[in-house]
């Protein structure tokens, strides 16, 4: 089933032929032996079974026949070709038990190795990556393609080739007994391979048909059950109702059409098999009894088997082409992942701890301090150490995602450690972009931002996005105890530092008050926790690590009152002591911030504190006063 | 379970058996066709008489030809017959869930409603077109090839008592030691599943703590748990060509051994072996499809019983047996009612008396999750009240016909859904007749005709899927005039003008006060800006009526009403909406 319904999709940009010899590269590069013990293989089994078939007319002339003319038959001969028989056909049964479980294990083998290689890779690509696929598009990678790749590499491979040389041995077979019936047998399998491939290719029309009525009735459900309330309310269930029946009756007929066709094909090859063998019986017994060609009793029934058995490969190559082109297309995108070029990084500054005596001297060490510093190699190889302190400049920053549009103009601002910047503006103004810039999350196209005076450029992405802790509003939290959870911010924290972040967070009073406490498991989509606890989780995992610099991104009004206000003071809790950046979503919370920019259209309109702000009777007192509202 | 969903067969039924009639006939003339065979060896080739090969040649052609007719349209009516039932099915449980109530949608959740609409009907179209097709092939050409087989040469055909239970046996303990690891297998892919999305939505918090390899780590566990068992199931369920070849092999050989030495001995003759060899490989090719056939049925057995599950499913909102179709005036009481949601049984409300009158305006205030939405959802029988009654037009709600009691009841919800569709498209669902006059009028009323004006195609701009191309408190404004073109006896709007600035929020207030005298209107809001002129204000606690009365006499006794219009002049109030 689901690999009819891909059927319609597969479609290749580029020559399958480089896909193809990458994959086989791919592949080779670990399990070359097993492939090459499995290519024979197939050879070997595919050759007893065409061997098999010739056996027959052995029988029939060489023993039969003879030894019923004799009085006294002696059958060790015969014995013997049995017994020969039975070895080849063993034989051919371990071929083909060694090619199947080969490809299993070359497959299963493959896929592990993808999705592996696939994850690593896809954790060093750079946010644009993230924030311009559609994650759906993307775990699909992981799953339907790896998943068409390995049938084919499994099964669509080996069934391929073999039933290449099962044609190729079968029609040297029979152009050997008999080149006359062999061109009639090629006649009539021309004529139903055309048959089929005009089918198919109707076939695959109708399915791609199906697949995007599927679509369409999938949007629609999706459409009107989110929709229910209002339907209800409006007693709009009737309209519903007959727009799902319209889609519906849409994808009966593409349905019926698809399948139609596309499974009379086996009716008509395995008939074709049947015409093509009372044809080759009546034309070889006119031969033979007429002596046209010299033919044998056992040279006819060997070539109506073989010509029955013909019409079995040369189906299955058609419907293997067929999933080979799919299993390309997943491998095309999983190349394409591949081939996503990763972030990169110059850094040379790194984070570390250290230490620092009573000269205020510091010194580098491995163990965890409250004290962090710079560590910059200078060019004469001495390192020099700056202290971490949370002074964070930018110097006339201007962005653009595609250097056309420029989303950030000239950007400057100032802040000093230990103090709260507030970022207010619309949705879409550019306040989540300002902080994407600070963490490298991209990274600017002109300007200069500084870290505690050091161009963060030069600074190691992973040292700097360690030194700046977030708080999302979307929490994404991990499927894991919430121990585990809070732990993501620090591995090697202790289970009482753990608590003490979620005393700090507020997140203590209801983490305690789960059956299983910190050691509860929650599920990463989080059904199981409010939206205010998870925010509380976020932050004390924010806590744990315990950062010089914060990005928060305020809650929401989703959450009930009472949380708010402890997630409120939770985040407060956080920012004490470390310069914060806050996106701010309602004014209220923000007042108390050193400095409040008004972000429009990427351009700072308005800074200042409060008082200062108030005022101006700008935007912000526009905003303030309820005038205008953000949207 | 099986005979309800195979209700929906209904018009097609006649496709679907037809199609294994057609099927019977395909397969028999295609056993019958190596026994002919055989004759045609015996007693044309052999002894030369060409006007025997001559007439049995044709009337085997004539014969191959119906079979190929016969093949071809099984195929034709049984996917005519299975698309038929599935969009029935399809039909049937779309149908059956649109009367449902949110308890109910709540109950399986959209997502897996919409799988079970889409991805399980689909397995069992799959299944059905087999069942009438394949699974009615396989046993016939066992049966078949296996009556001709002893037909021709019964002695001979024993091979069979002793190859096709040893094939059975072999595939049945293939399937059973099988199936079990293919169930785990499905479940490790959640667990992959899960790793790799939460990677993808969490990337910033990954990227932020620098947890690259921690998540590698997660990711290869993932991948590992499922090579385990994968590799392994699939291992033994490959087994199964080997083992068939085997003894398909075996057979072969056993029939040429005593099959030469029989017709040497005279008891058998050459086209005899040859029609046998031929029987031998369509019984063990019909066993394989029916191992197939077997495993594909019962992955659809699951299928099945989830849209059973959904198809069986009671709705907790029915209509009465005899239901008032007339809601005579706009006049609400709520008499000692409570009420608990069914699946959790928190209590929400609790001993709610209320007296509304027509025509008055009624502002509920309250915190999140107090019970303000609660309240107003029993109005329109959303949900039914735990104990006591909501009485409309002195009527109880549950009296009604459910369908006239919303008609009068108009409700702008909290989360305000627009469908794809043009505005006016949109608006007219509050009424399919309304002349253009009367949508540019209500949408006077809810302040957007304004703003609906200043897009480039006015009241035809194309609303994208769930309104993403209008801004918040645009939705907002459209939904209410959505509510307004049903002119409802009752309106009721919950929390939605909370992304309208308060300018504006006022002229709709004004608004309705001027225009909609007639109309009680339930108001329920954030900002006491919002309700300061409705003829009451309602302040609810925790499900339970805090207090009733004006603006000024809340402001005077309610220390609760001081508390929320206090914090909202000191803390500004702005509801920054993203």
């Amino acid at each position: 089933m689901q690999r009819t319904r891909v059927a319609g999709r597969a479609k290749l940009d580029g020559s399958a032929w480089q896909i193809l010899w990458r994959l086989l590269k791919y592949i080779m590069q670990k399990s070359h032996f097993a492939l090459f013990i499995a290519f024979f293989s197939v050879i070997v089994s595919a050759g007893a079974s065409v061997v098999g078939t010739l056996f027959i007319q052995r029988l029939i002339d060489d023993y039969i026949t003879p030894l019923m003319k004799v009085a006294h038959p002696n059958f060790t001969p015969l014995l013997h070709m049995i017994i020969l028989m039975g070895a080849i056909y063993l034989l051919g049964v371990i071929g083909t038990l060694l090619y199947s479980q080969l490809m299993i294990m070359t497959g299963q083998k493959l896929q592990k190795r993808i999705r592996d290689e696939m994850f690593t890779h896809m954790q060093q690509l750079p946010l644009s990556y993230f924030d311009s696929n559609d994650y759906g598009d993307v775990m699909s990678r992981y799953t339907n393609d790896v998943d068409t790749l390995r049938q084919m590499v499994e099964q669509s491979f080996p069934m391929f080739i073999n039933a290449l040389f099962n044609v190729v041995f079968t029609l040297t077979a029979m152009i050997t007994l008999s080149p006359t019936l062999t061109i009639i047998s090629l006649i009539v399998f021309a004529l139903s391979i055309f048959i089929v491939r005009k089918l198919s290719s109707k076939s695959s029309y109708y399915f791609r048909m199906q697949q995007k009525a599927l679509g369409n009735i999938d949007g629609y459900i999706e459409e009107m059950l989110n929709g229910q309330k209002v339907i209800k309310v409006f007693s709009h269930e009737d309209q519903a109702k007959a727009g799902f029946d319209k889609r519906n009756e849409a994808l009966r007929q593409d349905a019926s059409m698809a399948n139609g066709l596309s499974t009379m094909l086996f009716p008509i090859m395995g008939n074709v098999g049947n015409i093509l063998y009372v044809l080759i019986a009546v034309v070889g017994g006119y031969f033979a009894v007429n002596h046209i060609t010299p033919i044998t009793l056992g040279e006819i029934a060997a070539f109506v088997q073989l010509s029955r058995s013909f019409s079995q490969p040369i189906a299955q190559i058609t419907m293997q082409l067929n999933s080979i082109i799919m299993g390309l297309a997943g491998a095309q995108r999983m190349f394409q992942l591949f081939d996503e070029p990763v972030e990169q990084d110059s850094g040379d500054t790194t984070l570390v701890y250290v230490t620092e005596n009573e000269q205020h001297e510091l010194t580098e060490t491995s163990e965890r301090t409250d004290k962090w510093a710079w560590k910059t190699p200078e060019k004469d190889g001495n390192v020099k150490l700056t202290p971490v302190k949370g002074h964070i400049e930018f110097k006339d920053v201007s962005f653009s995602y595609d250097g056309k549009k420029t989303v950030l103009h000239h950007i400057s601002l100032d802040a000093k450690p230990g103090e709260k910047m507030a970022f207010v503006g619309a949705t879409g103004a550019g306040k989540t972009t300002i902080t994407n810039m600070l963490n490298r999350f991209y990274d600017i196209s002109s300007g200069q931002i500084l870290y505690d005076g050091i161009d963060i450029q030069n600074i190691q992405k992973a040292s700097l996005r360690l030194s700046m802790g977030i708080v999302l509003q979307d929490t994404n939290l991990f499927t894991a105890s919430i121990r585990d959870n809070i732990r993501y911010g620090r591995l090697n924290a202790t289970d009482e530092e753990a608590v003490e972040a979620a005393k700090l967070a507020n997140a203590d009073s209801f983490i305690r008050n789960l059956p299983k406490g910190y050691d509860t498991v929650i599920d990463g989509s989080g059904s199981d926790l409010s939206q205010g606890q998870r925010q509380l989780l976020s932050i004390a995992r924010a806590a744990i690590a315990d950062p010089p610099t914060m990005i928060m991104d305020e809650a929401t009004s989703s959450i009930d009152t009472r949380t708010e206000a402890l997630v409120q003071s939770g985040m407060d809790n956080l920012m004490k002591g470390r310069t914060t950046f806050v996106i701010a979503h309602r004014l209220s919370t923000i007042h108390n911030s050193d400095e409040i920019l008004v972000i429009e259209d990427g351009r700072i309109i308005e800074a200042g504190n409060h008082e200062s702000l108030m005022q101006e009777k700008g935007e912000y007192y526009e905003l303030y006063t309820g005038k205008t509202i953000l949207e | 379970m099986l005979k309800r969903i195979g209700h929906s067969v209904r018009e097609y039924k006649k496709y679907a058996l037809i199609s294994p009639i057609l099927v019977a006939i395909e397969t028999f003339i295609e056993t019958f066709i190596p026994y002919l065979m055989s004759k045609m060896i015996d007693k044309g080739i052999i002894p030369g008489n060409l006007a025997y090969i001559e007439k049995l040649g044709v009337f085997m052609l004539i014969g191959t030809f119906i079979s190929l007719a016969g093949g071809a349209g099984a195929s034709w009516y049984s996917s005519k017959a299975s698309a038929g039932f599935a969009k029935n099915l399809r039909h049937d449980l779309y149908h059956h869930i649109q009367d449902f109530s949110f308890e109910d949608v709540d109950h399986f959740s959209t997502s897996s409603i919409v799988v079970r609409l889409t991805t399980d009907i689909m397995n069992i179209q799959q299944a059905f077109q087999m069942l009438i097709r394949a699974a009615a092939r396989a046993p016939l050409m066992l049966i078949f090839s296996i009556t001709m087989a002893f037909t021709v040469d019964a002695q001979m055909a024993m091979v069979f008592v002793v190859s096709v239970p040893l094939m059975a046996i072999g595939l049945t303990v293939i399937i059973a030691i099988g199936r079990p690891l293919f169930k785990k297998v499905y479940q490790r892919y959640d667990g992959l599943n899960r790793v790799v999305r939460e990677n993808l939505r969490g990337i910033r918090v990954v990227k932020t703590y620098n947890r690259a390899e921690l998540e590698d780590k997660k990711a290869e566990k993932a991948s590992s748990s499922i090579y385990e068992v994968f590799s392994k199931a699939e291992r033994i369920l490959q087994l199964n060509s080997p083992i068939m070849q085997f003894v398909m092999y075996g057979t072969l050989l056993f029939l040429a051994w005593f099959g030469a030495k029989r017709i040497v001995g005279g008891t058998m003759q050459t086209g005899q072996l040859v029609s046998l060899l031929a029987y031998a490989m369509s019984v063990l090719m019909s066993l394989n499809i029916l191992s197939n056939v077997f495993n594909q049925m019962t992955i659809s057995l699951a299928s099945a019983q989830r849209i059973d599950e959904v198809l069986t499913y009671k709705s907790t909102l029915t209509n009465p047996k005899n239901p008032l179709t007339d809601v005579k005036t706009g006049e609400i009481d709520f008499d000692h009612v409570d009420f608990a949601y069914a699946d959790d049984g928190v209590t929400r409300l609790e001993d709610i008396n209320l007296h509304i009158k027509p025509g008055e305006t009624i502002g509920i205030i309250g915190e999140t999750g107090s019970g303000k939405s609660s309240l107003v959802q029993l109005i329109p029988r959303l949900y039914d009240v735990s104990h006591g009654s909501v009485k409309v037009g002195d009527q109880d709600v549950r009296d009604y016909d459910i369908r006239t009691l919303r008609d009068n009841v108009s409700m702008v919800l909290q989360q305000n859904v627009l469908f794809s569709g043009s505005i006016a498209d949109n608006l007219r669902w509050g009424d399919e007749q309304a002349t253009d006059e009367q949508l540019v009028q209500a949408a006077k009323l809810a302040q957007a005709d304004d703003f609906i004006n200043s897009l480039p195609d006015g009241y035809d701009t194309y609303i994208e899927q769930g309104g993403s191309n209008v801004s918040g408190g645009q939705k907002q404004r459209l939904t209410i005039a959505r509510a307004l073109l049903k002119n409802p006896k009752i309106l009721i709007l919950d929390d939605s003008t909370s992304a309208v600035d308060t300018h504006t929020d006022s002229l709709i207030q004004t608004a309705f006060r001027e225009e909609l005298p007639e109309m009680t209107k339930l108001i329920i809001a954030q900002r006491i800006s919002s309700v300061q002129g409705a003829d009451r204000i309602v302040v609810i606690d925790q499900g339970k009526i805090e207090a009733v009365g004006t603006h000024d006499e809340l402001m005077n006794s309610d220390d609760l009403y001081q508390d929320i219009y206090n914090s909202q002049i000191k803390g500004g109030e702005t509801h920054a909406k993203n």
